[in-house]
């Protein structure tokens, strides 16, 4: 970051004001299948994730979970060998069709990974790097959506003295939320989130899931999650996958108190030995 | 992943089966207090229900300890799905076990204040009314045991049959009062003795919709009396 923009950021209002999104959109899963060369990985998906709503999936290893939600940006095809069949429609429009703009569906589809992935630059240039690949915009509106970013993930209050520090000078926490920062920045309408939390302590895992709350309503979140107490703490709907199948799917307090399928009675209550 | 019907955390599943041998030794102990309260009754046997009552603190004591063994549970293993239904099922059934017991403890009370009086007449409904109490209670907890919910819902339709023998014995107590005024203290008693019989009836009723949430995720309480 020049000079010239820290200053502009550090003389903003102190206060977190962020703009609403765009509204956050519903996704349909349909028919999905998911190859590996030969390996078949998921097996006729169907779902239906609800907009605005944190959704969780959760399953045992091996089953499924990341590889259904790669699909949805199908950040996957950064791989050979790895194809989807069926469809994903998120607001009408089927992503695993061949024309779809992959740079303009990543940037609706964000995605925090499972270690905090800074970039070798600056706090704010982490931020800012995805405004000056997907827009044009002038140093003061570059300034504004960074601390409008840092703000939506509940960073700013403190990183806006160090917004020159490099990123990768923070704690884990806080990489982990410059991620969520960096994603927001260019105003996704889905989050996906794959593990977020695994490599965090208890602090910082719970200023992510307080902010997965703050979040809520504003994108549509799709979150992965080994932890069952995660799950049942953030999500609004829990999916439960075993073996690339969606076993069963429904309101959270439901799949956590009385699941209707004994596979999913099986894993929740820690019987699969 | 090969799926089984044990925890694949034995402690845990040990705790959990620890729990439940707990709540049938409570549950058994209830049940013998109030068949040794009613055969104190019948038999105006003022030392079988001195003693009765001095059960009662073990019973207290099993609550506690049950209590606790829930809490433990609930906060070091986070229990879910049915693990979590019968942690809270079991949280429940102490206090209507307890609640029970103090009954018990109330009907041999009042077999220690008969102790003055005369017999009223010879006691016929009432061993049926406590028969069909214990009877009530035995059938809760083999459902709870054996998990059957058939089983639990007959202990919650056995209940109209308690509370008609209830009016019915009532009904007769307040004839013997009307007839004869001097019956009026030892037949207040009487009365009070069926008021906890059915009340030991609710209580059961209470355990048969408990295990039916256990088993099912079903809530059964208040059936459709609620609007």
């Amino acid at each position: 970051m020049n000079l010239a923009s820290a200053v502009r950021v550090i003389t903003r209002p102190e206060t977190c004001e962020t703009s609403p999104a765009a509204p956050p959109p519903s996704i349909q899963v349909r028919h999905l299948d998911f190859y590996y060369g030969a390996t078949r990985a998921l097996k006729d998906n169907n779902l239906d994730i609800e907009a605005g709503k944190v959704t969780a999936i959760i399953g045992p290893s091996g089953c499924g979970k990341s590889t259904h939600i790669r699909v949805y940006n199908r950040i996957y095809q950064l791989y050979r060998e790895q194809r989807a069949t069926g469809e994903v429609i998120i607001d009408g429009q089927n992503v695993l069709d061949p024309k779809t703009d992959l740079i303009e569906l990543r940037r609706q589809v964000g995605m925090i990974f499972q270690k905090p992935t800074p970039f070798p630059m600056s706090i704010f240039d982490n931020v800012a790097y995805g405004l000056r690949l997907h827009y044009r915009l002038s140093a003061d509106d570059i300034a504004e959506r960074v601390q409008s970013a840092l703000c939506a993930a509940a960073l700013w209050d403190e990183v806006k003295d160090i917004l020159h520090r490099p990123g990768t000078a923070l704690s884990g926490g806080q990489q982990q939320r410059l991620c969520i920062a960096r994603a927001l920045a260019v105003e996704p309408r889905v989050l996906l989130m794959d593990e977020p939390c695994s490599a965090l302590d208890p602090i910082a895992t719970a200023r992510i899931e307080g902010l997965i709350q703050e979040l809520r309503g504003r994108y549509t979140i799709v979150i992965v999650t080994h932890n069952l107490q995660q799950a049942a703490r953030v999500a609004d709907f829990t999916a439960f996958f075993l073996m690339g199948e969606l076993v069963e799917y429904g309101a959270t307090e439901q799949i956590f108190t009385a699941p209707k399928d004994p596979r999913t009675e099986d894993y929740i209550t820690g019987k699969f030995g | 992943m090969p799926l089984s019907k044990t925890h694949t955390d034995r402690e845990y599943e040990n705790q959990l089966t620890t729990l439940r041998e707990r709540l049938l030794l409570m549950t058994g102990r209830v049940e013998e207090m109030i068949a040794d309260s009613v055969r104190a009754l019948v038999r105006r046997d003022e030392q079988l229900a001195r003693e009765t009552i001095e059960k009662d603190h073990h019973v207290n004591r099993d609550e506690m300890e049950c209590d606790q063994m829930c809490l433990t549970l609930l906060a070091r293993r986070q229990p879910m799905g049915s693990d979590l239904r019968f942690i809270t099922l079991a949280l429940k059934m102490v206090t209507d076990l307890e609640r029970i017991g103090d009954l018990a403890v109330n009907i041999c009370e009042r077999v220690i204040d008969l102790m003055a009086f005369l017999q009223l007449k010879p006691y016929q409904d009432i061993p049926l009314m406590a028969d069909r109490v214990q009877k009530m209670l035995r059938e809760a907890s083999d459902a709870f045991v054996n998990g059957n919910e058939s089983l639990a819902e007959q202990v919650i339709a056995q209940d109209d049959e308690v509370d008609r023998l209830y009016d019915q014995v009532f009904s007769e107590i307040l004839e013997i009062m009307r007839n004869e005024p001097a019956t009026l203290e030892p037949a207040i008693h009487v009365q009070s003795v069926i008021k906890y019989l059915e009340r030991i009836a609710d209580h059961a009723t209470n355990l048969a919709e408990e295990v039916i949430y256990m088993l099912r995720g079903r809530d059964v309480r208040h059936a459709g009396k609620l609007n």
